[in-house]
């Protein structure tokens, strides 16, 4: 049976999920409820210093695919909204009453070295086990110096990690926000600061929808709108490239990395540590269904390890990684050619237009003799693109067949075609 | 055609019970309902269920239309095409055609529920009332009469007023729609549907319908050419086939089709005539329609009788459930041969049958079904009045390519002519494409 035990920033965990810092980890009594649930841990709700911030009616707009089902939130509510020594008491309480489970402490400061160090000590001294430095909300906060105005900034990243490190004896987190050209620059500068490990990704800016009707940005407070953090199911992409950025970095690699963005399902949790994560933190999923999706998060993950022949969260962390390597990395002469199982097809067409269309006019209709119509793939003009196999409506229908010939690899650095080639 | 009744005169039910029985088959689709349905399209290209439709919906963009929230558009998308497409929403056997035809079939799921989604688009504009969608292109000054006010005289109509040209539909019964008014089962066309649908597609302009006036007997076909640029026949087929069996002229039996209108045209329906054994003669979907509207007016037996087997039911997979699911004992291989009783019908006496070598025949067996109501449904025929100077093919109309009847100037679409099924649908498609050809003819158009 596979082991879920891991260390995430040098903090032991029962298991690689996490509430993300965000409204589900505000109090006790959801801390509390997700603990039951069977989540490992929780990075409380982003602490300030008193007093505390006023929140703004409505915070929440979705995205929704077509069939209506919500594959983003933006938000723009800001920080704890409850005073500093409630949320203490309530994770001194927790601490005591759940021993085996993880607190990470998440705290939010102007540049201003003593209340980075203020609100480290604080929260250390209230029981958490790690702290988790806010450098990313893309909203609100950063109007006011904070959040992503310091994120965005690599010295001020580097800064309020030492300032913190230099406070407390607890492993320090330090996490990063999207909203910048290159993640391994502030990645970089979190390692310079002393991290134990980096938190990403933190919400993507955002306007989620414009009303068309009132002709303003939603979600909608009084009538204006504002940007906000966009995460959810959508971001995944993103925060899975910035993951594997960081480690294959050579500056960066040696990070520890808690991943967030988008995780939904333990499928989406093996892939970040398939690419090196050491845990996962969720947010928008608990929102959208209740922490009782961990179960299946946990069970699902053990399913899928005991599958492999994983023991522990290490037989497999970061294996994807090293097949993960720069476009100029990838052998040219592959050759995949889609091939269309007429029995299985239901003949809808897609694949056709799909290709006629926008790719390379590779599929062929004919009328068959009782009826109907047959597709077929005209191997020359197959460039092996995948688009028909993804808008086929039919699992397994559409298969890429590798064409097997004895060309040797050849990568653009010395393809014959480079008229800068190397060799 | 008068419903003569029996001596059994309904009363049965409560006029509560009967409308609940009367009530829409299936309810619209809601909004959130709709577009959740129509997430289920695959949005086809070249798609199987446009090639299934007579009149060619482009139905993966309507579909795609609702699922923008584009209802406007959707309906436009359905009514371009077909004008009834509300009726044909609600009344398709949709199972045999689009709906048939869908992919989703071949993935082992339920097809789209294309029908719903129609009805959605088509009633949600007709209830917006933006006014007509479509405008009609500037006056030819050409004047086009229309015999029959059913689905092809209407579709004609509404594509030649489009068109520019004048359009005066005579029809002889006092109110419009034809089959849509008169024969399809209530409970497929609740709430007034027909003359809603109606006066939505006469809200084109251009068209004025004179009631009252029946070809052969009020006006002649020469008079008719006489006074017009062109003559559309959107004729019904007004004879209903007869049993040839002793018996036949009993008080209690009845033809399905008036049995039908009267359902349809009954202001209270709690006292229609309905007999407490009902025996329907017939294996199509009027048979259907008049064997489930006896059963929900409250009789206690209803036994719809076919001479041939289920696979020979001209009454698709779809009607023939939903008799079953009504209570509609069907009875296969029987054919009538006499219909007994002391001046009121009162048994129904079939012979047994069998194919042999592929030939229907009798097997000396008879069996006695009790009925103090029969209602015969094996057919309608085209009967002359009116039209003796034109050509038949077989007992229809005979048409070219352009619907041209044997005399020039005379056109004719829908059930009198043998174009394909007669259904709504098929009708709406005769009168459009008809129309396009007179006005190819007449406007000397390329």
């Amino acid at each position: 049976m596979a082991d879920l035990r891991c260390r995430i920033g040098g903090v032991d965990s029962i298991n690689p999920f996490w509430l993300a810092s965000a409204p589900p980890s505000d109090k006790k009594y959801n801390v509390e409820r997700a603990f039951a649930a069977g989540w490992g841990g929780a990075v409380w709700k982003t602490l300030g210093e008193d007093p505390p911030v006023v929140n703004a009616s409505s915070r929440y707009g979705v995205h929704k695919d077509g069939a209506g089902r919500i594959v983003g939130i933006n938000n723009i509510e800001l920080i704890s909204d409850r005073p500093l020594d409630v949320n203490l008491r309530e994770i001194e309480e927790l601490r005591r009453e759940w021993p085996d489970r993880v607190i990470i402490g998440s705290i939010m400061a102007p540049i201003d070295e003593q209340a980075w160090k203020d609100l480290a000590i604080k929260l250390a001294n209230a029981g958490c086990q790690g702290i988790e430095l806010n450098l990313g909300c893309p909203h609100g906060m950063c109007e006011r110096g904070m959040g992503s105005a310091i994120g965005q900034a690599p010295d001020l990243v580097e800064k309020t990690t030492r300032w913190v490190r230099e406070a407390v004896d607890i492993p320090v987190f330090t996490k990063l926000t999207p909203n910048i050209t290159d993640i391994v620059v502030p990645a970089e500068a979190a390692m310079r600061g002393g991290a134990h490990a980096v938190s990403l990704i933190n919400t993507v800016n955002s306007i989620i929808s414009v009303d068309l009707e009132r002709m303003v940005p939603t979600p909608t407070v009084d009538g204006l709108g504002t940007h906000g953090g966009y995460c959810g199911s959508a971001v995944k992409p993103i925060a899975l490239n910035m993951v594997q950025a960081i480690l294959r970095d050579p500056e960066t690699r040696s990070l520890e990395i808690s991943a967030i963005g988008g995780i939904s399902t333990w499928r989406d949790a093996a892939e970040f540590i398939a690419l090196g994560a050491s845990g996962v933190q969720v947010c928008t999923a608990a929102m959208l269904m209740g922490f009782r999706i961990v179960g299946d998060m946990i069970d699902g993950l053990e399913g899928f390890m005991d599958s492999q022949g994983y023991q522990t969260i290490e037989d497999f962390r970061g294996k994807a990684l090293r097949n993960t390597v720069d476009w100029n990395d990838l052998n040219l002469n592959f050759d995949l050619k889609a091939r269309i199982d007429h029995d299985a097809c239901i003949e809808c067409g897609r694949c056709f237009i799909a290709c006629e269309d926008t790719s390379h006019q590779a599929i062929r209709i004919d009328a068959k003799p009782g009826g109907g119509r047959k597709f077929t793939v005209i191997d020359d003009e197959c460039v092996g693109c995948n688009l028909c196999q993804h808008v086929c409506p039919v699992a397994g229908c559409i298969e890429m067949v590798e064409v097997r010939d004895d060309r040797p690899k050849v990568t653009w650095p010395n393809h014959p075609k480079n008229p800068l080639r190397v060799a | 055609m008068a419903l003569r009744p029996a001596e059994s005169v309904g009363g049965f039910l409560t006029r509560e019970q009967i409308e609940r029985n009367f009530a829409d088959l299936h309810p619209p689709l809601g909004c959130a309902q709709a577009e959740i349905e129509a997430e289920r399209c695959l949005y086809c290209y070249d798609a199987p269920c446009i090639v299934a439709c007579p009149t060619s919906i482009d139905i993966p963009t309507f579909i795609r239309q609702i699922r923008t929230q584009n209802l406007q558009g959707s309906a436009e998308t359905i009514l371009d095409s077909n004008i009834l497409g509300g009726t044909c929403g609600r009344a398709c056997p949709t199972e045999v055609l689009c709906e048939g035809a869908c992919v989703l079939n071949a993935r082992g799921e339920e097809p789209v529920k294309i029908g719903a989604l129609q009805r959605h688009a088509v009633e949600t504009l007709m209830a917006e009332a933006n006014g007509h969608p479509f405008t009609r292109a500037p006056s030819t000054g050409k004047r086009f009469a229309v015999v029959g006010a059913g689905p092809a005289g209407l579709a004609f109509a509404h594509r030649a007023a489009l068109l520019g040209h004048l359009v005066t539909i005579y029809e002889a019964k006092p109110k419009p729609g034809g089959l849509n008014e008169y024969g399809l089962a209530a409970y497929k066309m609740a709430e007034d549907f027909a003359q809603k649908e109606v006066e939505f597609v006469l809200g084109v302009g251009g068209i004025s319908i004179e009631y009252g006036v029946a070809l052969g007997h009020d006006m002649s076909l020469e008079q008719l050419r006489a006074d017009h640029d062109a003559v559309f026949l959107g004729l019904g087929l007004g004879g209903v086939r007869r049993l040839g069996v002793p018996g036949e002229e009993l008080r209690g039996v009845v033809d399905a089709i008036a049995f039908i209108e009267a359902v349809r045209q009954a202001a209270d329906k709690s006292t229609l005539p309905v007999g407490r054994e009902v025996v329907v003669i017939g294996g199509g979907n009027t048979a259907i329609d008049a064997a489930v509207q006896a059963k929900r007016l409250g009789a206690r037996n209803v036994t719809l009788a076919y001479r041939r087997g289920e696979a020979q039911m001209g009454a698709t997979e779809w009607e023939r459930d939903l008799a079953r699911l009504n209570g509609v004992a069907i009875r296969l291989w029987a054919a009538p041969v006499a219909v007994e009783g002391d001046g009121r019908v009162e048994r129904v006496v079939f012979e047994t049958t069998e194919l042999v070598d592929g030939k229907l025949r009798g097997t000396g067996e008879m069996v006695a079904i009790p009925a103090d109501m029969v209602l015969k449904a094996i057919g309608q025929v085209l009967i002359p009045p009116g039209i003796e100077a034109l050509a038949f093919n077989g007992d229809k109309l005979a048409v070219d390519a352009d619907y041209q009847t044997s005399l020039p100037g005379v056109f004719a679409g829908g059930d009198c002519i043998a174009t394909g099924e007669d259904l709504t649908v098929q009708a709406v498609e005769d009168g459009k494409r008809a129309a396009h050809a007179v006005d190819r003819l007449i406007m000397k158009r390329g």
